[in-house]
C-alpha cells in the first residue's frame, strides 16, 4: 500500500480555493478535486459482439455503444469517446480488479488496455449554477434537454480539451482535464465564478 | 431648460448630474445622454470629421451619426445610447475617438448559449413572437439592444400592452429577456454574437439557436436638402421619441418635413410638448425644403453655416417658384423606413427593392429563420403609408457640397457625383471612394440613400443598382470583448508539469516551449544566466545534475501489428529491439524531411511507447493515426497519448549512478546488469517507477518515470539522495548545449522542414531494407544530391566569441566583391568542457569544408569559424558507460 502523502494531485494546491469560492457562491456552486480515480482507456472493436459479451460480463458493466453516453454500475463507469475507444473509470482501490476484470473479458481479443488513471485529474462541478458556470467555456449545450443522465462527450473548456460527463441525473458535471492543463483550467473556472 | 413638466419614461424621483465638455448638467435616472443634453438645451455636441461643422443629435437610438462621445477610455459612443448615470463624464467628438494606450480595466466575459428559438428585438413583433414561442415549452432568448424592452412602443404609449406583455414572458421558466444586448453578428447554422452592455465591462454572449426570429425594427432615415446637417435637424421618429420617452421638448418651433404618412402623428405629440408647429412640408404635395440657415446666436456662433438651426427654406420641390424661409429650431425629416435587414443579410439572406414600400426588403426564406415586423418589411407599424421617394432635393443653385448623405463621414451629395462621374457604376466602389457607411454606424442612416442617389445618377433603378453588403458587426464591438477573459495569464494555457512548484520555489527562470512553461535554469544568488548554464553544464559532467523531463510527448503502441507500424512510421528498424530495450528513432514527413524523432521502448509483446519531442507531441500522434486511419486502416494497432500521465526525471552525470543506488538498493546497476537502452521496473519510497538508461547529454544517465502524482515526491527524493554528492537541478538551455556539444540535434532546431536525415549526418538511422514513410523522397535528385546544407560544428577562431543562432555563413570574410550565403548557424553556446564558444551550423557540402574557416558578417564586424565534424565532446561515447 502505497502511503497517501507521497502522491500529489494536479490540483492539491487549489482546495482551500474551491472551497471559498462555495462560501461566497451561497452554496449554489462547489468545485473539488476527486483525485487519484483509476482510469483506463479501452481500446477494442465494437462489432464483436463475442468479445462484448465476454467484456461486460467480466466487468459487470456493458461498454455503451451509443456516442457520447456513458454507463454505469455502482462504482465503474465506462464513458464512450469512440467507436472502438471508452475510458473506464473506478476508484482508486479498485484498479487492481478493473484491469483483471478488462484482462479476462478481453482475453485474446485486438485490444488495448492503457493506464492513463494520472493523464487527467477530475474536477466535480456541482450545483444549480453548474451549467452557468460551464457556459461560461463549454460550447455545447449542457442543458438537461440535451445533455441529461449518462451523457458525455470530448469538448473543449476555455482553450483545454477536457471530457465532460453528467453526474447522474443531478445538476453535477465531472469534467476531465489533462494534468498539465488542470492549473489552467481551475484558473480560469474560479475566474469565470467570479461573474456569476 | 428643455424638460416637460410631466410624462416619459425617466424616474424623476432619481435625479442624475453628469458633466458634458466640462460643464455640470442634471438629468434623470431614465435618460440617455442624448435626452439629457437635450433637456439642458445643449444643441451643438461636436463637430463634423472633415468640415468641422457643429453637429447635433439626430436621432434617437443606435443609428445616431452625429453625438459621438468620449467617455472615459471608450471612445465613440453614441450619446443617444449611452444610459445617465451619476458622476458620467463625457466629451463630444469630432468625427473619431482617442484610443487609450492603458490597458483596458473593465471586466469582460463571453459566454455560450443555447436555445430552441432566440429573438431578436424587443419591439411589438419580436415580444408578440417569444410569447408564442414560449408557450411552447421551448427554451426562447430574446435580446433587445436598448435598456427596456418595448423597441417603437416606448415612444408609442404602448406602455399597459408593454408591461402585461414582460410580466407574461417573465412568468415562463425557459425565456429569457437580455436587455442593453446588441446582436451583432450573424454566422453559419444560426450562431448568433450578441454584444451585452453590462457595469463596468460586457459580456459577449455566442448563441446557437435552432429558430432565429428577426424582429429587429425599421430605421428611419433622412431626405436630404442644402445644408441639412445643422443641429436641429432630427429625424421626425426621434423628436417623438423625445417627447414621449424622455419627457424633453427637442425644440420650440417645428418644421415637419416629409415625404409618407408617418409623420402624420408628429403634430400631436409636439404640440403637446408646447413646441409650435410652424409649418408641414410634404413633397407629395409639391412642396419641399431647399435649404436651412443657422442662428447667429449659436453657442458655436459663427453665423451663416456656423450654428444650430435658425431657419428652413421652402419652394416648390422642382426649385423653381417663389421661395418662403420660415424661422424653426427643431426640422422633423422623415424620408420613410429601411427595414434593419442586416442580420438577415448576413445569414445569407437574398434583399429585393420594394418600388411601394421605396426600401430593400427581405427576398424569400431562409432555413431557420423567420423575418417579423418592420424588418419583413411590414411598415404598417411606423404608419409609413403612402410614400414618395424623393431622394435628392436640389438647391438654390447649389454645387450639392452642402448636402450631406452620410453624416458621421461628412460625405455629400457632391462626392457621390464625382464617383460616378468617374466612372464609377457599383456601390461598393462609390462607398470604398467616398467612404459612405465606413463610420462607426455603419452607415444605418446613409447607405439606402446612396444606392438611390447612384442610381438617379446613372439612371437605372433603385433595386438594379442594389446596396453594400451587409457585414458583422452590426455595431462597433471592442477587442476587449472578444477577448472576454483571455488575457493576461489566461491568454494561452500554461502547461506545467508535476513538478512545476518547486522549480518556482527555487527560483527557476522560466522559458515558454509551446504551451508548456520549462525551467529554463536556476540561478543561484546574483548569476547571470551565462554563470548558472556554465555550472549547471559542469555538473551534468563531471558530477551529477537532474532535469524534470515529463513534457516529453509519450504515445502507448499496442497491437499485434505494432512492430509493423513503427518500422512504417520510423526511418529505422525494430526488428531487433527486445522487450525492456529502447531504440532512439528518426521520423520523416512523406517528402523525406525530418519530422520528429524521440525514443521508442519496448514494453511488452505487442506493447511500446513512443517519446516525441515536446513541442510535436499533437502533431507526431495526429501524424500517425492519419497514416493507420487513411493508409494502413489493415494494421491492427492502437494509439494512446499518455504524455500527462507520465512524470519523467532524468539523473544526469558521472555519480548519476551512486544517486539511483541510494534510491534503488535492490537494484543491479553495473553496466552489464543494467546496460545502456535498458528498462527496468522499480520502487523508491513507496514510489512505482520505471527506469531507462537513456542519455542526451552523452553521459551515463536514467530516466525515471512514474506516474505524474507522483512525480513531486520523486524529484525530491531524487534531489534528496543527490545532495550529499552536491547534485544541481539544470534547465533547458544547459540541456541544449549538452546535447549540442555531442551533436545531437533538436527538431525544429537543426531541422526546419527542409532537412533530410542524410543532410543531418545521420545516414546510419536510415534504413535501406525496408519501406518507411519519406523513403522514396530521398531518391529525388535534389535530396540526392551532394551539395545541399549538411550539419557541422563550428568553432570561432575567437573562442570567447558567440556566434548569433541564424547568422549567416558566407566564404569569404571581404565582402568588397559581394558574398554568397552557404549557410546559417542553427544553435550556439558557451560550452563549460570545451572552455569555449561553439555553434552548429547547416552549410551547403558542409562535411567537405571540415577543417577550411568560413565567416559571420555581422553587424560592424565579421566572425571567422573553422568548420569542424558536429560532435565536440567523448566523440567515443565512452562516457555514458562511465
Amino acid at each position: 500500500m502505497i502511503a497517501e502523502a507521497t502522491r500529489r494531485s494536479a490540483l492539491a494546491e487549489y482546495a482551500e480555493r474551491f472551497s471559498a469560492l462555495y462560501e461566497t457562491v451561497g452554496g449554489s456552486l462547489s468545485i473539488r478535486e476527486l483525485p487519484f480515480l483509476a482510469q483506463v482507456n479501452l481500446r477494442v472493436d465494437a462489432s464483436d459482439a463475442g468479445v462484448m459479451r465476454r467484456l461486460s460480463d467480466s466487468l459487470g458493466l456493458a461498454l455503451p455503444l451509443t456516442p457520447n453516453t456513458t454507463s454505469v454500475e455502482e462504482d465503474r463507469r465506462a464513458l464512450w469517446l469512440g467507436p472502438n475507444e471508452w475510458l473506464i473509470v473506478c476508484p482508486a482501490d479498485q484498479a487492481g480488479s478493473l484491469d483483471q476484470a478488462l484482462r479476462n473479458g478481453l482475453a485474446g481479443a485486438f485490444s488495448s488496455i492503457v493506464d492513463v488513471s494520472a493523464n487527467r485529474t477530475v474536477l466535480e462541478i456541482r450545483g444549480v449554477r453548474a451549467r452557468d458556470l460551464l457556459a461560461h467555456g463549454v460550447p455545447i449545450d449542457l442543458d438537461r434537454r440535451s445533455f441529461g443522465a449518462n451523457r458525455c462527450a470530448q469538448t473543449l473548456l476555455a482553450k483545454a480539451q477536457v471530457i465532460i460527463e453528467r453526474k447522474g441525473d443531478e445538476p453535477a458535471f465531472h469534467v476531465y482535464v489533462r494534468s498539465s492543463f488542470a492549473s489552467y483550467v481551475a484558473d480560469w473556472l474560479l475566474d469565470a465564478a467570479g461573474t456569476l | 431648460m428643455s424638460r416637460l413638466p410631466g410624462g416619459g419614461r425617466i424616474d424623476r424621483a432619481r435625479p442624475v448630474r453628469f458633466t458634458f465638455n466640462g460643464t455640470s448638467y442634471r438629468g434623470f435616472a431614465g435618460d440617455t445622454l442624448a435626452s439629457a443634453l437635450l433637456a439642458n438645451d445643449v444643441r451643438v455636441v461636436g463637430t463634423s470629421l472633415t468640415y468641422a461643422r457643429p453637429r447635433g443629435i439626430f436621432s434617437a437610438g443606435i443609428e445616431e451619426p452625429n453625438a459621438v462621445v468620449q467617455i472615459g477610455q471608450e471612445p465613440m459612443l453614441r450619446a443617444t445610447q449611452v444610459e445617465l448615470v451619476d458622476g458620467l463624464d463625457a466629451i463630444g467628438l469630432s468625427g473619431k475617438g482617442r484610443v487609450s494606450a492603458e490597458p483596458d480595466t473593465g471586466h469582460f466575459d463571453k459566454v455560450y448559449a443555447h436555445c430552441e428559438v432566440l429573438v431578436v428585438g424587443g419591439g411589438r413583433a419580436g415580444l408578440t413572437a417569444a410569447l408564442a414561442a414560449g408557450q411552447s415549452g421551448d427554451r426562447v432568448l430574446l435580446v433587445d439592444e436598448q435598456a427596456e424592452l418595448g423597441g417603437r412602443l416606448l415612444s408609442a404609449g404602448w406602455d399597459d400592452w408593454l408591461s402585461a406583455t414582460i410580466s407574461q414572458l417573465g412568468s415562463m421558466p425557459d425565456v429569457r429577456l437580455f436587455t442593453r444586448s446588441t446582436a451583432f453578428g450573424f454566422y453559419d447554422q444560426n450562431l448568433v454574437l450578441i454584444a451585452q452592455r453590462i457595469a463596468d465591462g460586457g459580456r459577449l454572449w455566442q448563441v446557437r439557436a435552432r429558430q432565429v426570429v428577426l424582429a429587429t425594427g425599421a430605421h428611419e432615415r433622412p431626405l436630404i436638402f442644402s445644408n441639412n446637417d445643422r443641429p436641429g435637424v432630427m429625424l421626425a421618429g426621434a423628436a417623438r421619441t423625445y417627447i414621449n420617452r424622455y419627457g424633453v421638448a427637442p425644440g420650440t418651433r417645428a418644421v415637419i418635413f416629409t415625404n409618407n404618412d408617418s409623420t402624420q402623428a408628429v403634430p400631436a405629440d409636439l404640440v403637446r410638448a408646447g413646441i409650435s408647429v410652424e409649418a408641414v412640408v410634404d413633397v407629395r404635395a409639391g412642396e419641399a425644403i431647399v435649404d436651412t440657415r443657422a442662428s447667429s446666436a449659436s453657442p458655436s456662433g459663427g453665423g451663416q453655416g456656423g450654428g444650430a438651426l435658425h431657419s428652413v427654406v421652402i419652394a416648390p420641390r422642382t426649385g423653381d417658384g417663389p421661395h418662403r424661409e420660415v424661422e424653426c429650431d427643431l426640422l422633423c425629416v422623415s424620408g420613410g423606413f429601411n427595414p434593419a435587414v442586416h442580420l438577415f443579410s448576413q445569414a445569407q439572406g437574398r434583399l429585393r427593392y420594394d418600388d411601394g414600400l421605396a426600401c430593400f426588403v427581405p427576398d424569400g426564406s431562409i432555413p431557420g429563420v423567420d423575418v417579423v415586423g418592420a424588418a419583413s418589411g411590414d411598415l404598417g407599424g411606423r404608419g409609413q403609408g403612402a410614400i414618395m421617394p424623393y431622394w435628392v432635393i436640389s438647391g438654390n443653385g447649389t454645387d450639392w457640397s452642402t448636402h450631406f448623405v452620410d453624416l458621421e463621414r461628412d460625405v455629400t451629395v457632391a462626392d457621390v457625383r464625382r464617383a460616378t462621374g468617374a466612372g464609377m457604376r457599383s456601390v461598393e466602389h462609390v462607398k470604398r471612394f467616398t467612404t459612405i457607411g465606413t463610420g462607426s454606424d455603419q452607415g444605418k442612416t446613409a447607405g439606402i440613400n446612396e444606392s438611390a442617389i447612384v442610381a438617379t445618377q446613372l439612371g437605372q433603378p433603385v433595386g438594379a443598382v442594389g446596396v453594400t453588403t451587409f457585414r458583422p458587426p452590426y455595431v462597433p464591438v471592442s477587442f476587449a470583448l472578444m477577448a472576454g477573459r483571455n488575457q493576461g495569464s489566461l491568454f494561452d494555457p500554461i502547461r506545467t508539469t508535476s513538478i512545476h512548484p518547486w522549480h518556482v520555489a527555487r527560483g527557476a527562470v522560466f522559458e515558454n516551449v509551446g504551451q508548456w512553461k520549462r525551467p529554463w535554469y536556476y540561478p543561484r544568488h546574483d548569476e547571470d544566466m551565462d554563470a548558472a548554464v556554465l555550472r549547471e553544464c559542469h555538473a551534468a559532467r563531471e558530477n551529477v545534475a537532474v532535469m524534470d523531463a515529463s513534457t516529453l510527448g509519450k504515445v502507448e503502441i499496442k497491437g499485434p501489428d505494432a512492430l509493423e507500424f513503427l518500422n512504417r512510421m520510423y526511418t529505422n528498424a525494430f526488428d531487433t529491439l527486445k522487450v525492456g530495450f529502447c531504440r532512439y528513432g528518426l521520423m520523416c514527413k512523406a517528402d523525406g524531411m525530418v519530422f520528429d524523432d524521440g525514443v521508442v521502448m519496448h514494453l511488452g509483446d505487442d506493447r511500446w511507447l513512443a517519446t516525441t519531442t515536446t513541442g510535436g507531441a499533437a502533431a507526431v500522434l495526429d501524424w500517425m493515426e492519419e497514416w493507420l486511419q487513411t493508409e494502413w486502416p489493415e494494421l491492427r494497432v492502437h494509439l494512446t497519448s499518455v504524455t500527462d500521465h507520465w512524470a519523467d526525471v532524468a539523473v544526469v552525470g558521472p555519480r548519476s549512478r551512486e544517486v539511483v543506488r541510494t534510491l534503488f538498493p535492490q537494484l543491479a546497476l553495473d553496466p552489464e546488469s543494467f546496460p545502456f537502452m535498458a528498462i527496468r521496473e522499480g520502487e523508491t519510497g513507496g514510489i512505482p517507477v520505471r527506469l531507462h538508461r537513456i542519455t542526451f547529454s552523452g553521459e551515463l544517465a536514467y530516466e525515471l518515470w512514474t506516474p505524474s502524482w507522483y512525480g513531486l515526491a520523486l524529484w525530491e527524493a531524487v534531489i534528496a539522495a543527490g545532495e550529499p554528492l552536491g547534485i544541481t537541478p539544470y534547465g533547458t538551455q544547459t540541456m541544449h548545449v549538452l546535447r549540442a556539444e555531442k551533436g545531437y540535434i533538436i527538431c525544429g532546431q537543426e531541422t526546419d522542414g527542409t532537412v533530410t536525415p542524410q543532410d543531418l549526418g545521420m545516414g546510419w538511422i536510415v534504413s535501406k531494407k525496408k519501406a518507411f514513410v519519406g523513403q522514396r523522397s530521398h531518391r529525388r535528385s535534389d535530396t540526392a544530391r551532394s551539395d545541399r546544407k549538411q550539419l557541422v560544428g563550428l568553432l570561432p577562431v575567437d573562442g570567447d566569441q558567440l556566434l548569433p543562432e541564424g547568422a549567416q555563413l558566407v566564404l569569404q570574410a571581404d565582402r568588397s566583391s559581394g558574398v554568397t550565403m552557404i549557410g546559417h548557424v542553427t544553435s550556439s553556446y558557451r560550452s563549460a568542457a570545451l572552455g569555449r564558444s561553439f555553434a552548429l551550423a547547416m552549410v551547403r557540402s558542409g562535411r567537405e569544408r571540415f577543417g577550411s574557416t568560413i565567416y559571420a558578417p555581422l553587424n560592424g564586424h565579421v566572425v571567422a569559424a573553422v568548420v569542424t565534424e558536429p560532435i565536440f565532446y567523448d566523440k567515443e561515447n565512452a562516457r555514458r558507460d562511465s
